[in-house]
């Protein structure tokens, strides 16, 4: 089942927006034609390879590398002594910021190797096989250290420590000395105690998650060329090659108009293909050995050493009246950031509480590094896990109240005017519509059978927008190339062609969509944040409309009559001017085809930086079934309904609101990074890591509730990132009402459900 | 650099002389192979193509019972229907063996030789009371299964040995077989436990002859016959139940790791236990 | 030790190579032939991104040697359309959105393709066991399964 239900402000008579066409560049990708990371060749290119560290923590003693520098085929040899060493400097890159002092000592390790999988060394040679016995012929010696992965662990004060520069941030008095504690941040409103005193029932919760990765089935991919002037090409796989750009020219040292970086088409993102690994690795192998350099990476090095998201621990206390009206909560997150600071806390605490209007609060997040994999951004960086602990306890306290759980969202839930626990005032959102979505559709009122059980939750993103540039192109036949920078990762190239042909009143058809490389597009902060249809889309409308100016001043033009006089109508300018008799409409190929009489090529590029994304919710429910004596749990039944502004092209917004849901269910139930005591990763592959798979899941059903946002020209909201906040919850909700007992430690796999099947028996 | 030889003979007698020489590796669906090759664990002088000599891909019915080619892809086991027909249990296990694409490749002798305790074919084969026919330089022998492996990645199989066929015996009326496995997905995932039973049923539907057997539950599949034992006179009643979850428990000295703890393999194993014996005493009933 | 010289036939039509021993299909296809449509997403089977059929067999050409495709017909995605016309597996992932970054895309199509050819009426269940070894983790199947029944039951029509 998927709806789309009509909300206010949705502007009627589209002819092209809320459509389905086949997107302009699936038939490249069902032929197998479409060219991603791996698929590039550049001639006379090398083989890059990794050296990594098979410690977790360890100081890197020496480094010798003459052996394989001497083996016949080995071309270059880097270590993290050939890249400069910076200065701390936060770089806003789309997602979240990054520190590029540690960036690029993830890249590659100088003095310690901070986790299983770090990057010591690199080398390119004329095949893979002389590359793998390069790698084996460098001798490193380590002086391994303590290590620590568990998040409180990492915080208590006898805990290892991995930088000895970093001292608590956000703390009223700051620290003596070096923890592994990054920053605090808090978040505040009212008074907590009076919140709590006002109370008749009270719920608390303590919830623990895993880290898990983003599982993009395309591992990265580069082929990078260092030319002798010191000009570079490179051709990646990445969620913005305009980030590429500036990560590897800062990482390097270089000029970023000496880079030019294409854009691959890209296997799977959700976050984690927001920064860069391989790219600065191979331009440096290119240096060296003046040859171009691909480096391909293998799922194991994927899974270690690549981001996954936060695990982390959640504390939730929450209190209500006897009729349900919320009067406080406290929310405590502590998030693993891996090697270096940056977890997505930040985001989990602005977050947690975003769909709840309750007078009092305290947030409290804590950014912990441990020695794992530095994190990146995963879809929602940081929602899923506070939403895990906020809906399981707000489910709980339905419970306690004997309130339906959308009934006591309802009763609290967010609506315009509302101050968001994070700042700014909630206008045109759509989480009400959302709730009532969900309640009145058919899977929440059907029975349930035995071992079954039904959950809820509810999620919320805040969508972004930020900088983007496009350009539209009219060509002399009158077709239309649009061109924008930003890689589509799951169809939007589809919605920049029918955003461009809506507004120039042409067939989607007529428009062809390309997606330039960093040298022949402006700018564009990198596609992440739900940002892509909403900020670049707002581009190309406006530079579609600057078309559509230029159609009319030429039309004008050439019935010699004032451009006040004329319209643009169904992909044609019209004569107002009663004195001219009767002039046909002058349609855009007509004009395209006199172009050069009325000024030349008809072009036009818009760069902006976009403002007023809508945040989006998103409310689920999931149905299971639990093996009583397994554990097992089977996804009966799931709904998501989302508030997605205006769906652009509706089939692709349920896609994504699918995959975000399935992305959470493989979170929810079985998905998890298992470290040995040693602190290496024991499940790097995807065997053993364990996404869901066809069989795993139900048909998930959808309904899109459009509540336009009127800072986009057709509506629209980001739409790919609420999707995976819910189900963690939804999932741990469901299987509440099944057993009849909270399970508050993610992943919830047989093994722990058995166990808590076989305690609630004796 | 050393480099890595490829050999694909036609005959057992020089696939035997190639596997002799060390460094030597027997290739049969290579499902396990390339992953060990792939990710360095192995680092073989030779390959041994087994695929091209005669009789190792292909079923055949032959003295009542069957002959199953080492290398016969589990795609080939599952499309076979009288086979099928008569070891249900055994064709499930084969093929729960991964995905379909794997089911392409994937061969018995192969799941067997890799000795991985928890090889779905490997509790049905036993079960079923299978026999392996070995070649090697000193000619030909015939072994239970559940002798083949002798702990996690290492088989009895001397130098130059292999397997080259699989025997299932003929099959009495009102017995069949069947064979569970947990996983925590629903494919694709390596048995956190597996349990085969084969049964034998007389006309009154008492089981006469029970064998059951457990993956993933100790270093090797395990043959459980205080299990069996718990079967035969019953017509699997709650007590017998009862006593085969016990016996199936009893035989578990399992590790805990990354797919389960030893606790509860030891729990899965009696309850799968159960649930196979109730699947195949229906089956056995059902082949009066 | 010189490298083996292989024939096979590739989406029908003869081709020669020579491959390392120890070269994987999936990289004789991608590196020698040019064949970049089958994808390698974990090298270990279990992602299926490099499916292919191998003499009417559904295998990963990952987990096969080139060496052993000596003599064998080998069809992959580049195969699947045929005189500029898209197979309607093809056309109806395109129709129902089956896929979002379309890197798992030639391997789900391959698949499809041997599930229809061995099964052209699967039940949903049926085509979700069979499709489970290619992970996909943008669409969470719902479209995929729906294209691949929907170009079953056309399939079907076409064959009556």
């Amino acid at each position: 089942m998927s709806d789309v239900l009509d909300g206010p402000g949705v502007q009627p008579d589209l002819k092209v927006v809320g459509t389905r066409p086949i997107r302009p560049d699936g038939a490249d990708k069902v032929t197998g034609r479409a060219a991603f990371g791996a698929d590039f060749n550049m001639p006379g290119q090398l083989v890059g390879k990794i050296l990594r560290s098979p410690h977790a923590h360890a100081k890197i003693v020496s480094i010798d590398t003459r052996k394989a520098r001497a083996l016949p085929g080995v071309k270059a040899v880097v270590t993290g002594a050939d890249f400069p060493n910076l200065a701390s400097e936060m770089h806003e890159g789309g997602e979240a910021a990054s520190n590029l002092r540690d960036l690029a000592m993830n890249v590659i390790a100088r003095d310690k190797a901070l986790y299983d999988g770090h990057a010591v060394a690199a080398v390119a040679a004329t095949s893979s096989a002389i590359a793998d016995e390069a790698l084996r012929l460098i001798t490193v010696t380590y002086e391994v250290l303590p290590h620590v992965i568990d998040v409180e662990a990492a915080m208590s004060p006898d805990a290892p420590v991995l930088h000895a520069h970093l001292f608590t941030e956000g703390l009223e008095v700051r620290p003596t000395s070096a923890s592994n504690v990054a920053r605090r941040n808090q978040i505040t409103r009212g008074d907590l105690a009076e919140g709590f005193a006002a109370a008749d029932v009270i719920v608390e919760g303590r919830y623990t998650t895993q880290a898990v990765h983003q599982g993009y089935i395309e591992p990265h991919a580069c082929v990078a060329a260092w030319v002798e002037d010191g000009q570079c090409d490179v051709w990646s796989s990445s969620q913005g090659q305009f980030m590429v750009r500036t990560y590897c020219a800062k990482i390097l040292g270089l000029e970023i108009s000496d880079i030019r970086v294409t854009p691959a088409e890209i296997g799977g993102g959700f976050g984690g293909k927001t920064t860069v690994y391989l790219e600065p690795l191979a331009l440096a192998l290119s240096r060296q050995s003046g040859h171009p350099v691909k480096m391909v990476m293998t799922r194991e090095e994927v899974f270690r050493a690549t981001g996954p998201t936060s695990g982390a621990v959640i504390l939730v206390k929450l209190g209500a009246k006897v009729d349900g009206t919320m009067t406080a909560a406290e929310v405590e997150l502590k998030y693993q950031a891996g090697a270096f600071p940056g977890s997505p806390v930040g985001a989990g605490s602005m977050t947690a509480l975003a769909c709840y209007d309750i007078p009092n609060f305290l947030i409290t997040g804590w950014d912990v590094v441990t020695n794992s994999p530095k994190v990146a951004a995963y879809r929602a960086p940081g929602a899923p896990i506070a939403a895990f602990g906020v809906e399981s306890a707000v489910d709980d306290l339905a419970r306690k109240l004997g309130m339906d759980p959308l009934a006591l969202r309802e009763r609290n839930g967010v609506r315009n005017g509302v101050k968001a626990a994070y700042g700014p005032t909630f206008q045109n959102i759509g989480y009400l519509e959302t709730l009532a979505a969900i309640k009145d559709c058919p899977q929440y009122s059907l029975p349930l059978g035995p071992n079954q059980g039904r959950g809820v939750a509810a999620g919320f993103w805040f969508n972004v927008g930020g900088e983007s540039t496009a350009a539209v192109h009219v060509n002399e036949d009158g077709s239309v190339v649009v061109v924008t920078g930003n890689p589509d990762i799951g169809g939007s190239r589809a919605a920049m062609a029918m955003m461009a042909a809506e507004t120039l009143g042409v067939p989607m058809q007529r428009v062809r969509p390309r997606i330039a490389d960093t040298a022949s597009i402006g700018f564009s902060m990198l596609t992440g944040g739900s940002r892509t249809t909403f900020a670049t889309g707002m581009a190309v409308v406006q530079a579609a409309e600057k078309v559509v100016a230029d159609l009319k001043r030429r039309a004008a033009l050439l019935w010699e009559v004032p451009a006040d006089k004329v319209e643009w109508r169904n992909g044609a300018a019209v004569c107002l001017d009663p004195a001219k008799a009767d002039p046909k409409p002058m349609t855009l190929e007509i004009l395209a085809g006199q172009s050069a009489r009325t000024g030349g090529p008809i072009s036009a590029q818009v760069s902006l930086n976009a403002q007023g994304a809508g945040p989006g919710f998103g409310v689920h429910v999931c149905d299971v079934e639990i093996d009583p004596e397994t554990g097992h749990v089977t996804v009966l039944r799931y709904t998501a309904a989302q508030d997605v502004g205006k769906a652009i092209h509706p089939s692709y917004v349920e896609g994504q609101v699918q995959g975000g849901v399935a992305q959470g269910v493989g979170w929810a139930l079985n998905e998890e990074y298992i470290f040995d005591s040693d602190g290496r990763m024991e499940n790097a592959g995807f065997l053993d890591y364990r996404v869901p798979v066809a069989s795993d899941l139900p048909m998930i059903d959808t309904i899109l509730v459009e509540v336009a946002n009127p800072r986009h020209p057709f509506g629209a909201k980001g739409v790919g990132e609420v999707p995976i906040v819910p189900p963690l919850a939804a999932v741990a909700n469901a299987i509440r009402s099944a057993i009849g007992v909270r399970m508050a430690d993610l992943p919830l796999s047989p093994p722990k459900i058995r166990a808590v099947m076989d305690a609630r028996a004796s | 650099m050393a480099q890595l030889d490829y050999l694909a003979p036609l005959k057992v007698e020089d696939a035997v002389k190639a596997l002799a020489a060390t460094g030597s590796y027997a290739l049969a669906g290579g499902t396990d192979l390339l992953v060990q090759l792939r990710s360095g664990r192995i680092r073989p002088d030779t390959i041994v193509d087994l695929k091209r000599i005669a009789g190792t891909i292909g079923i055949r019915e032959e003295a009542g019972g069957f002959v199953i080619g080492a290398a016969t892809p589990g795609a080939m086991i599952g499309e076979h229907e009288a086979l099928s027909r008569a070891w249900p249990g055994l064709v499930e296990a084969v093929s729960l063996i991964g995905s379909t694409q794997v089911q392409g490749r994937a061969s018995l002798a192969g799941n067997l030789c890799n000795a991985s305790p928890a090889a779905d074919s490997v509790p049905a084969m036993i079960a079923a009371r299978a026999v392996c026919v070995v070649v090697g330089p000193a000619g030909r022998r015939e072994v239970p299964v559940e002798a083949i492996g002798t702990a996690p990645g290492r088989t009895s199989l001397a130098p130059g040995e292999f397997v080259l066929e699989i025997r299932l015996p003929p099959r009495p009326a009102r017995s069949s077989d069947a064979y569970l496995r947990l996983i925590p997905r629903t494919e694709m995932d390596i048995a956190v436990v597996g349990a085969g039973v084969n049964l034998t049923l007389d006309a009154a539907g008492v089981v006469i002859e029970a064998q059951v057997a457990l993956g993933a539950v100790a270093p090797t599949a395990l043959l459980v016959p205080d299990a069996g034992a718990a079967l035969v006179g019953s017509k699997l009643d709650e007590a017998s139940l009862a006593a085969l979850d016990t016996a199936a428990r009893a035989a578990c000295h399992p590790i805990s790791d990354k797919r389960g703890t030893a606790e509860y393999r030891t729990k899965i194993a009696g309850v799968l236990a159960r649930r196979a014996a109730f699947i195949a005493y229906e089956r056995a009933g059902a082949r009066a | 030790m010189s490298k083996p010289h292989i024939s096979a036939i590739v989406n029908g039509d003869p081709v020669e190579f020579l491959a390392d021993p120890g070269m994987t299909l999936l990289d004789a296809l991608r590196d020698e032939l040019s064949l970049t449509g089958s994808k390698e997403g974990c090298g270990s089977g279990d992602c299926g991104a490099c499916s292919v059929i191998v003499d009417g067999r559904l295998v990963c050409s990952c987990l096969m040697l080139a060496a052993e495709a000596e003599g064998r017909r080998v069809d992959t995605i580049e195969g699947l359309a045929q005189g500029g016309r898209l197979h309607p597996l093809q056309q109806k992932f395109l129709e129902h959105a089956a896929l979002q970054c379309g890197f798992c895309t030639p391997g789900l199509l391959m698949a499809a393709k041997a599930l229809l050819d061995a099964n052209p009426d699967p039940t949903e269940t049926e085509a979700r066991y069979w499709l489970a070894g290619n992970l996909c983790r943008c669409t969470g199947y719902d479209k995929v399964i729906r294209a691949v029944m929907d170009a079953a039951a056309e399939l079907r029509q076409v064959k009556v």
